[in-house]
């Protein structure tokens, strides 16, 4: 594999890693989150901070992790207050705060951001390897949720808040916990993020990176596993892969949402488990 | 003499943020959708302005073909895209409406190019002395043509025979039909004076910066959901007061709290607070 491949790996399991954080809040525990480049932006600076004063890889991974899982929790007590589209426009508007809040701010560069970040010390190789780790970790952990009770429960609630709350199900608690632990992927990705670039700006983690995020896990069928995952190594490969594309990435990826929204509203995953029936009852 | 240039600086933005968001709030009031594509109509319609004026030499021309435009692709934009969705949870149109918004801007950047066009003929550039203060006259522009919209649109609705029906089919739609009103033709016509509303807005703030761009909406489209929900969502009058405040409070916060925090970031604030609060809305009557 050349530099450009391994840069390509990188990117797209970075994105990876965002999606999965994101379907855990919005795909399993249906939490409609329009911010979540705040919480991959928390963990990058807090990242960032760590990483130029000197602390080991292991530990600024973790640390951006646990930074943005603080933030995610916070947000995640607005979700008890408002639903649905209120919650969107509310986390929305974090993602806004995060940004002009941290624009400003002369300790976190400002408008300029910060640069002094020493190298992983993992080798090209090494940093692509962990990279995938971290994705298949991620992965696995979102299957297991997704089976286990914590998954059931975040079904209730995604499914019908009123009925799952009727049943005895502690809703607070299973919307805070699909807000940590998806805010603290978003994290873990920032983390490596600032490995990976060695310099972050504000604007980095705009809302049109949440929109990104947001689309991948649309396109790829809000709560699928697999789904999502595609969707985003597709959106992210994509316009690498032409010149055109990539000059209207954004067109892309808003017509995609408005086409996936409009026409096709499980995404991918949708579309392939109603063609494989569609098959099944042909055969028989 | 500060605080007078800040609070009239605050009110022409304000002006802006009322007439954008007076047609969400009527959006919203009727059909609980958060139509952030708005804001694309809304440069659209200064497009449409300019491109129009410089042709024919009529900015009058240019507001009108702009309003009737952009009024009909308000109403296309209801029918292909939030009418289906009518009995799918709210955040769906939502997030529909901000890809369409984004697919929106990207084509008026490959459309219109990225650096924006101006008028052909000269900025409103004199002032108007008003005693001891004076005002640019783009500005005293923005003014009154916020005024004269905003009273127009009160007129519509406690006059007209659609105002009345406006107002039924928003209280109660199923006894709104029973009276004998068309509560589909409700909806397009609302839809119609809603985006042409966004089309005044772009015209006049076309004239007072003389410069349309492609990004121009960026601001003012999320901004007026931050508008909508402070004033109490669907509620005319308070959507008014929210969009002024909102205006009067940046001007402040751009001189006393630009060290800490964006100017465009104060309305979120604003909404992430009030929306813990008060989730019905600063200026929402009872609950």
């Amino acid at each position: 594999m050349g530099a450009y491949e391994l840069t390509l790996v990188a990117v797209v399991s970075i994105n990876v890693m965002l999606a999965l954080g994101l379907n855990l809040i919005t795909g399993f525990c249906g939490q409609v989150s329009l911010g979540h480049a705040a919480f991959f932006g928390t963990g990058a600076y807090a990242a960032a901070l760590m990483a130029a004063a000197g602390w080991p890889l292991p530990v600024v991974l973790v640390a951006g992790g646990v930074t943005a899982a603080v933030l995610g929790l916070l947000v995640g007590f607005t979700s008890l207050r408002v639903r649905e589209d209120f919650l969107a426009i509310t986390t929305m508007g974090v993602g806004f705060v995060f940004v002009g809040f941290v624009r400003k701010q002369g300790w976190l560069g400002a408008e300029m951001g910060l640069t002094n970040i020493p190298d992983h010390g993992l080798g090209d190789i090494g940093f692509i390897l962990m990279c995938l780790g971290l994705v298949a970790a991620m992965a696995a952990i979102s299957a297991h949720i997704k089976r286990s009770w914590l998954g059931f429960g975040f079904a209730a609630v995604a499914d019908d808040e009123a009925t799952a709350r009727t049943l005895g199900i502690n809703v607070p608690l299973y919307k805070l916990a699909a807000f940590v632990i998806g805010t603290f992927l978003a994290g873990v990705a920032g983390a490596v993020y600032v490995y990976f670039t060695r310099f972050i700006i504000p604007g980095a983690f705009g809302f049109t990176v949440s929109i990104s995020i947001l689309s991948m896990v649309i396109v790829g069928g809000v709560g699928s596993l697999w789904g999502v995952i595609v969707a985003a190594v597709l959106l992210t490969l994509l316009p690498e892969f032409s010149r055109v594309i990539n000059d209207y990435k954004l067109l892309l990826y808003g017509a995609l949402i408005v086409l996936t929204m409009r026409f096709a509203p499980d995404g991918l995953a949708g579309i392939v488990t109603s063609l494989s029936r569609r098959l099944r009852r042909s055969e028989t | 003499m500060l605080h007078v240039e800040l609070v009239l600086q605050g009110l022409v933005n304000g002006s802006m943020y009322a007439v954008v968001a007076i047609g969400l709030t009527l959006i919203y009031g009727l059909l609980r959708i958060l139509h952030v594509a708005h804001a694309g109509l809304y440069t659209l319609g200064a497009y449409i302005t300019v491109l129009t004026t410089n042709a024919t030499g009529s900015l009058a021309l240019g507001i009108l073909a702009a309003m009737l435009v952009v009024g009909l692709c308000g109403m296309l934009v209801y029918r292909l895209l939030y009418e289906p969705m009518l009995e799918r949870p709210p955040y769906v149109a939502l997030i529909a409406s901000i890809g369409l918004f984004i697919c929106m801007e990207e084509s008026y950047r490959i459309v219109f190019g990225p650096y924006g066009s101006s008028f052909d003929m000269p900025r409103l550039g004199e002032r108007i002395a008003l005693g001891p203060i004076s005002i640019a006259a783009a500005d005293a522009a923005m003014l009154v043509g916020a005024i004269v919209l905003l009273t127009g649109l009160a007129m519509l609705m406690r006059r007209t025979r659609f105002g009345v029906a406006w107002r039924a089919t928003v209280t109660d739609p199923a006894m709104a039909r029973s009276f004998g009103i068309d509560t589909i033709k409700v909806r397009y016509v609302n839809f119609f004076i809603a985006s042409v509303f966004a089309a005044a807005a772009g015209s006049l703030v076309a004239v007072l910066n003389n410069l349309v761009e492609p990004t121009m909406g960026s601001v003012p489209s999320y901004k007026s959901l931050a508008i909508i929900v402070l004033g109490g969502l669907g509620q005319v009058g308070g959507t008014l007061a929210a969009a002024l405040l909102l205006g009067v409070i940046e001007a402040y916060g751009t001189i006393y709290a630009g060290a800490y925090l964006d100017r465009d970031a104060i309305a979120f604030i604003f909404l992430i607070v009030v929306l813990m609060i008060r989730p019905q809305g600063l200026f929402a009557r009872g609950s």
